[in-house]
């Protein structure tokens, strides 16, 4: 056998350090509550509650930007238009800009000085610490994750199969209908598995525009600020433990058959 | 007939020009061009599935070119055959009879009668990932053929294949457009496919129509010094002409015919070069002496460059002439090639 370069052990020792980095604080919190305070836990009412809107404003997010997302990553993966990178850089700004931020900037336009809040409240919508507001932030920081997850989907599918689809009569409908879609599916599944989790860890944005109703972030958070380390960490279990089971049984179901061959 | 009329296309980084086309209803015709002629290109905007800038496209005397593609009535099947991953080979096949109303009894007689004639029989249930290149495609002409098209357009449907089944494709081919009596219209880089397919062809190069005939035509006279090089005439001569005689550098060859510009080309095929000992006089009016310069070996024949002046001949002979000849580089020969087997333009 040859000797390995110094090179590789780096390589190898850094993998490591990362490895330690990343699973030495999960594992801590995940393992430190008891299994009797677990149990208690989840026995309390708010707790449920806030972990269960955590999880359908996050679901309601990822469909919005399914419904609205998928046309225009179709868009951007089949056509080359003119100012198409701004386009793609606007889609990409929710990602850079600091969470507290995006909470404000939303609020400045939902407020009433505002004509698109004044519009909304004359329609009996409220933004502010309404759950209608905690779903606008978390689409708002979800969406490009779907966007960017489709588009690259799309990009994959040879755009001769919609042209031969086109020839054989099938309409610009029918064509996405039976090709794209079956074939771009499982990247719209990856993109509403990115943006629903994306959506379900927000807390800076949210705080600002929602604290109440309570979703489960806020809360691990002012159990954190009112009663210490000890008594947020159930919570925060709870939270992650649910979220792995639900995007693990999303792709079960979704796990690609053995086709026959 | 099936025509198009000064049809321009405006691609980003490339152009189709003026392209006139006329094509027999149930005929095999060829567009032949190399890499990059725009030949794919033109098959597209064909069949409407680019933008056309301006021009016509009649179809059955009625002009298509404002129409989009699934109404046209052309199939096409792509180099990469494109059948749809996710169907199974006989889903692939029927895909298109979910959008025409054909009588149920005709589908399943067409789709058995394909099944049969492309041998599709034993794949059915496969999916387009488990099959080779020469299945793939049987698939994608019986996909392509199922709704009855107008124009069966072809593109470059030998080329990713193993070379040593082309024959058997090109007959393949031929078999299946006489019995579809579908009007089949293919792309190709290959000359060979020409001749032993089409009845009519095209030579394209950079977005251009540059010689549009009989393949005879095409082959036997070609009319610019790309389709001459184009279709193997590989002596190629700038010239002026006189009277019946063409000069290139210092060498005088006599035409047999007097042409009418003054400027221009002669073209010789490689394989009416021929080399001897000694001089010809006979029927042979144009004998040159000259200098073997490079021996290439072809694998079934040689090809010979004679140095005469400045100009280089090259000759193809078979290996036995080589050795009778005892032709190596640098020995003296002479060339002569007979006036008729001159092209001049």
């Amino acid at each position: 056998m040859t000797k390995k370069e110094p090179f590789f052990w780096i390589t190898i020792s850094c993998g490591f350090v990362i490895m330690a980095f990343i699973l030495l604080p999960l594992v801590e919190m995940m393992t430190a509550p008891s299994f009797a305070m677990l149990k208690e836990t989840i026995k309390d009412k708010d707790v449920v509650r806030s972990i269960w809107l955590s999880i359908y404003t996050a679901g309601l997010a990822a469909l919005i930007s399914f419904v609205f997302g998928t046309p225009l990553a179709y868009l951007l993966a089949r056509t080359n238009f003119r100012g198409k990178r701004l386009v793609e850089s606007i889609i990409d700004l929710p990602i850079v800009i600091p969470h507290p931020v995006v909470g404000i900037a939303i609020l400045s336009v939902a407020g009433r000085n505002h004509w698109v809040g004044q519009v909304a409240s004359e329609l009996g919508i409220r933004i502010m610490g309404s759950v209608t507001g905690i779903v606008v932030v978390l689409t708002f920081v979800g969406m490009p994750f779907y966007i960017n997850a489709v588009k690259e989907g799309f990009e994959t599918i040879s755009p001769r199969l919609e042209k031969v689809s086109r020839s054989l009569g099938a309409s610009m409908f029918s064509t996405f209908l039976r090709i794209t879609f079956p074939l771009a599916w499982r990247s719209m599944l990856t993109g509403i598995i990115m943006c629903s989790a994306r959506a379900i860890s927000e807390f800076g944005a949210v705080v600002i525009v929602a604290y109440h109703p309570m979703i489960a972030p806020v809360m691990i958070y002012e159990r954190f600020e009112a009663y210490g380390l000890k008594y947020s960490q159930p919570v925060a279990v709870w939270l992650v433990f649910i979220c792995l089971l639900l995007f693990l049984i999303l792709r079960v179901l979704t796990s690609p058959q053995k086709k026959e061959t | 007939m099936i025509k198009t009329e000064n049809l321009n296309v405006s691609l980003p980084g490339f152009h189709l020009h003026n392209i006139n086309l006329a094509i027999e209803e149930g005929g095999f015709f060829v567009l032949m061009g190399p890499t990059g002629a725009g030949k794919t290109v033109l098959l597209e905007a064909v069949a409407g599935l680019i933008p056309v800038k301006n021009g016509r496209i009649i179809i059955e005397g009625k002009d298509v070119a404002g129409l989009p593609s699934e109404k046209r009535g052309i199939s096409i099947v792509y180099q990469d055959y494109a059948l749809f991953p996710h169907l199974t080979v006989i889903d692939n096949i029927k895909y298109g009879l979910h959008f025409q109303k054909i009588d149920k009894k005709e589908a399943d007689q067409r789709l058995n009668s394909l099944i049969h004639q492309l041998d599709l029989a034993t794949l059915e249930k496969r999916f387009p990932a488990n099959l080779s290149g020469g299945e793939l495609q049987r698939v994608a002409l019986a996909r392509a053929l199922m709704v009855n098209p107008r124009i069966l357009l072809l593109d470059e449907p030998l080329s990713a294949l193993d070379p040593r089944f082309r024959e058997e494709i090109r007959s393949g081919l031929k078999k299946l457009h006489q019995s579809s009596k579908v009007t089949f219209f293919m792309v190709t880089h290959d000359f060979a496919d020409a001749l032993s397919l089409a009845e009519k062809a095209a030579v394209m190069n950079h977005g251009r129509i540059e010689q549009i005939g009989s393949v005879e035509d095409i082959f036997q006279r070609p009319c610019s010094k790309f389709v001459a090089d184009f279709v193997g005439m590989k002596n190629l001569f700038s010239a002026r002409f006189s009277g019946s005689k063409a000069t290139i550098d210092n060498l005088e060859i006599e035409l047999g015919r007097n042409p009418v510009n003054s400027h221009g080309y002669i073209a010789i095929r490689p394989e009416d070069i021929v080399l001897s000992k000694e001089s010809f006089t006979s029927s042979m009016r144009n004998a040159f002496k000259g200098t073997v310069s490079v021996v290439f070996d072809r694998g079934f024949y040689y090809e010979v460059h004679v140095r005469v002046g400045e100009a280089i001949f090259k000759s193809l002979i078979t290996k036995r002439s080589l050795f009778e000849l005892k032709i190596q580089e640098g020995i003296e020969i002479y060339v002569s090639f007979k006036s008729t087997a001159i092209h001049n333009f």
